[in-house]
């Protein structure tokens, strides 16, 4: 078939002006809409609300002797709480001023000076250092090992040697008895 | 012929991948026929709505969980805890009426125009396949909410393939992968509906492969005849099919935001229970004219009413396939076809009549009304559509799309004027008719009464509820009030499972953060297993749910004479006018009238169905002793409850409904905008066709009014 069209329709001159007000105008409060639109399917990929209300989790520290841990889990992490024994507080605070990837001095680090809490996640790329279980190796500085990458943290949980750029992280927490901690 | 450029890297790839000289091809230079009315905007406005359901889907498929003990729970969770959930589920939900809607619309375009006409044969018929698809589609999804309605319809459904002799039941067992819908069932129906929507897409290409290859219908159903009756697609459809979409996203947003339960079912916020069949089974309204059909044949010949039902369910859309051989008249559009116009419309009249009778039981005067609509439907298709094309004596065709005036047929010198007003007064007369219709479908069974003794049920005397309407919201006093009600006198037996601590937080005054933990603390909930790896009771925390009064359904029937005490979070959706009903229930415990045979441990209620109810009546005046002074009447906490059971099933409502004012308000701007764009946009073209049909002169270039080329 013929595909010539009507003749030429090409913007009539007179009403260009208008005809390009309306379409920017238009245009712009389309692509809006489409950005308000997009916005709830992006947001519900977020932790939902049931998951934000499992924020904290209260740990029960009577049963743990000193030199010991237990792995408690928060929003999904491992949470390491170590009981220290007096030789070990005193080799934190002996190295607080070695250098070391993050400085940070052991008392900025825990509340009560027995009771390590750490995030048991190494900041390198993700993976849980050994060194909770008795058995477990502690790495050169008697605290953690990542097995992944070869990263050694302390008894502080500072990282002394290997790829990871960061200490591993104290969460927030607070003592609601002299043995009991709610972390979060 | 590739398009020169000047972008190099776009030259670049188009010499290489075509993409650009494609799109322009398809959107520039693919020509449409100029006269195309808003009835063609609905197969964009299909395939944009198939996006909105794919891109929904996708979202709701990150959190839904398809397991027979999570689904129902998963998704209330999507409504109740995930960001937007309660939107995004919302779309999904009303955007599978509004795409059949559209679909139906669509097709029934395509009849009355005569769309399926050679040589779009293939069109039609990809059409077709895609609707099936499209229904299998929807059914699956439906199923996967796990409500009553859901599980009894995967029920119906699937049993309808044990009625083909011999591999029937293998079938069903098949589809089941099990002895019942189940499990597995749920799993491969998950799977399905994931699949599914792409295949649909990809046979949407098909269809439109189809179509750019025989170009579009129009009103007239004529060819186009030369460039006077041409225009680009771009920007003129474009601009005009986005008018569509503007006032499409107007109404979709308005259900979406105000009315999300109205197409929906109140038993389907019942969990599914596979003990129990619902008093009403009822499909989603777009299949109600199916199911009309299938209830409505009886037995025929050697043939059971059960195969034959089904055989004329799924033969309903099948015979759909073979329309472009069984109308035998040449001429497409009925708007030439005087008698075929009429039958168009008793067949749409025969379509609502039965998505009437579909809601409806199959007994008494609905079942011959069904069998009557169902026998039309078919002869429609079987026996009227082949005689009309052989008696019927067309009107003249117009030589052009543009020129549609012919010597001696004032019939077109008046189109523009009197018969478009005449024509248009009929649509809305019709229109009108079938939404009454769909409306009366809607309108909630008069209650049958079931006693031997007919009680006079007072009239109901509605409250004035403050979260009715589009701008209710709760009374936050009232929803405190109601709390305590519900803890001192239902939740004894009554779970409130959907409901945590943490949402207390809406009622306001009492309820800060301090305040809930507090509150929360006095309820005891299992957690565990603890170090001794046994299960323990401890406080309820903020983030639990409420705490049930018995460990399991088992504990609760033994509880309260072998009844299961219904939870409490959603009763107010899931039942039909939830809130009144509640109440209604709560103040309708009476004597029993003299002659009332009442089922021993069973309490009389005027609301219950049946008048009876094993509940025992909760509330007597000053049962609750109200902190904020209101005398707890019956009447009172019945409403008070009633309040807070409406908020425990639609907490997002009030977010809900401000959001929506915004959106619609915005909708319909930007509605008004396009049609600005679109005025503008059409200016030259419709002050051409003036000056052209002014002119009298016919500007046609085809001599003979001869509609197929």
């Amino acid at each position: 078939m013929d595909t010539r069209y009507m003749a030429d329709l090409g913007p009539a001159d007179e009403g260009w002006g208008r005809r390009q007000f309306l379409f920017i105008s238009t245009t712009l409060t389309a692509f809006a809409g489409l950005n308000f639109f997009i916005w709830p399917f992006i947001s519900s990929m977020n932790p939902a609300a049931d998951v934000e209300a499992l924020a904290s989790t209260e740990v029960d520290l009577s049963a743990i002797e000193p030199g010991q841990s237990i792995t408690a889990v928060w929003r999904g992490k491992p949470i390491f709480v170590h009981h220290r024994t007096p030789e070990e507080i005193e080799a934190a605070r002996r190295d607080d001023d070695v250098p070391m990837p993050e400085p940070e001095p052991d008392e900025d680090r825990v509340q009560k000076p027995e009771w390590l809490v750490l995030v048991g996640i190494c900041l390198h790329l993700g993976c849980v250092p050994r060194g909770q279980r008795t058995t477990d190796p502690k790495g050169d500085f008697g605290g953690w090992f990542c097995p992944c990458h070869g990263s050694h943290f302390d008894t502080s949980g500072r990282v002394r040697s290997g790829p990871a750029a960061q200490n591993l992280a104290v969460p927030e927490y607070t003592f609601i008895s002299d043995d009991r901690i709610k972390i979060g | 012929m590739a398009q020169k450029y000047n972008n190099r890297f776009v030259r670049w790839l188009d010499e290489r991948f075509p993409i650009f000289t494609a799109a322009h091809h398809q959107m520039y230079e693919y020509p449409m026929p100029v006269n195309l009315n808003y009835w063609w905007s609905f197969g964009s406005l299909a395939g944009i709505t198939l996006v909105v359901m794919i891109f929904s889907g996708i979202f709701l498929a990150m959190q839904y969980q398809a397991n027979v003990e999570q689904a129902f729970d998963s998704v209330e969770r999507i409504t109740r805890d995930v960001n937007y959930g309660w939107l995004v589920r919302n779309i999904h939900q009303t955007g599978s009426s509004m795409f059949f809607a559209i679909v139906y619309i669509h097709i029934f375009r395509g009849f009355y125009y005569g769309s399926y006409k050679r040589p779009r044969e293939i069109t039609w018929i990809t059409g077709v396949v895609i609707f099936l698809v499209m229904m299998a589609t929807a059914f699956m999804g439906y199923v996967l909410v796990w409500g009553q309605q859901s599980f009894w319809a995967a029920t119906v459904i699937t049993n309808l393939f044990s009625a083909f002799p011999l591999v029937g039941e293998s079938i069903t067992t098949w589809l089941w992968g099990g002895y019942a819908v189940d499990n597995p069932t749920l799993n491969r129906f998950y799977a399905l509906h994931y699949l599914l929507p792409f295949i649909i897409f990809a046979l949407v290409a098909t269809h439109l492969i189809a179509l750019h290859t025989t170009r579009s219908n129009n009103p007239l159903g004529i060819d186009m005849k030369g460039p006077q009756d041409v225009i680009p697609f771009h920007p003129y459809y474009t601009v005009k099919d986005l008018v569509g979409v503007g006032v499409f996203a107007s109404i979709f947003a308005a259900l979406v935001f105000f009315a999300p339960d109205l197409l929906t079912e109140p038993d389907n916020f019942i969990p599914a229970d596979p003990l129990v069949t619902p008093a009403h089974i009822v499909p989603e309204w777009y299949f109600l004219p199916y199911y009309a059909i299938l209830r409505a044949v009886p037995d025929l010949w050697l043939v059971s009413a059960k195969l034959a039902g089904v055989i004329a369910m799924f033969g309903a859309t099948m015979i759909w396939l073979f329309v472009p051989w069984l109308d035998r008249s040449p001429v497409r559009s009925a708007r030439f076809r005087p008698v075929y116009r009429v039958f168009f419309w008793l067949l749409v009249f025969a379509c609502v009549v039965l998505g009437f009778c579909g809601a409806r039981p199959p007994e008494g005067i609905y079942l011959i009304i069904s069998r009557i609509a169902t026998a039309w439907y078919f002869a429609h298709f079987l026996i009227f559509l082949p005689l009309i094309g052989l008696i019927e004596k067309p009107r003249a065709l117009p030589q052009s799309i543009i020129d549609p005036v012919l010597p001696r047929s004032d019939h077109f010198a008046r189109e523009p004027d009197v018969l478009h007003a005449r024509r248009r007064a009929v649509g809305a007369g019709v229109l009108l008719i079938v939404t009454g219709l769909t409306a009366a479908a809607f309108a909630p069974t008069p209650a049958r009464a079931e006693s031997t003794v007919s009680v006079d049920i007072p009239v109901l005397e509605h409250k004035l509820w403050t979260f009715k309407g589009p701008f209710g919201s709760f009374d936050q006093a009232q929803l405190r009030r109601g709390l305590q009600v519900y803890n001192e006198a239902c939740a004894a037996c009554h779970s409130l499972r959907h409901v945590a601590y943490r949402n207390l937080s809406a009622l306001g005054v009492g309820f800060g953060p301090e305040d809930i933990v507090a509150f929360a603390a006095e309820y005891q909930v299992e957690d565990g297993p603890g170090e001794d790896g046994k299960m323990y009771m401890r406080p309820a925390r903020p983030g639990d749910y409420f705490a049930p009064p018995y460990p399991n359904k088992e504990a609760a029937r033994v509880a309260n004479k072998g009844m299961y005490p219904p939870d409490l979070s959603l009763m107010t959706r899931a039942r039909e006018d939830g809130a009144n009903f509640l109440y209604e229930f709560l103040i309708g415990y009476e004597d029993p009238p003299p002659g009332f045979q009442k089922t021993p441990g069973m309490y009389f209620n005027r609301t219950a169905p049946g008048q009876q109810t094993g509940m025992m009546p909760a509330l007597a005046d000053d049962y609750v002793d109200y902190d904020d002074g209101t005398r707890a009447t019956v009447e009172q906490m019945a409403q008070d409850v009633t309040a807070f059971f409406a908020w425990a099933a639609d907490p997002h409502m009030e977010t809900r409904k401000e959001l929506g004012l915004k959106v619609v308000i915005f909708l319909v701007l930007l509605t008004f905008m396009l049609i600005a764009l679109k005025l503008e946009v059409w200016a030259p073209v419709h002050q051409r066709i003036h000056a052209d049909q002014g002119s009298g002169v016919p500007k046609g270039t085809g001599s003979e009014a001869q509609n197929t080329s």
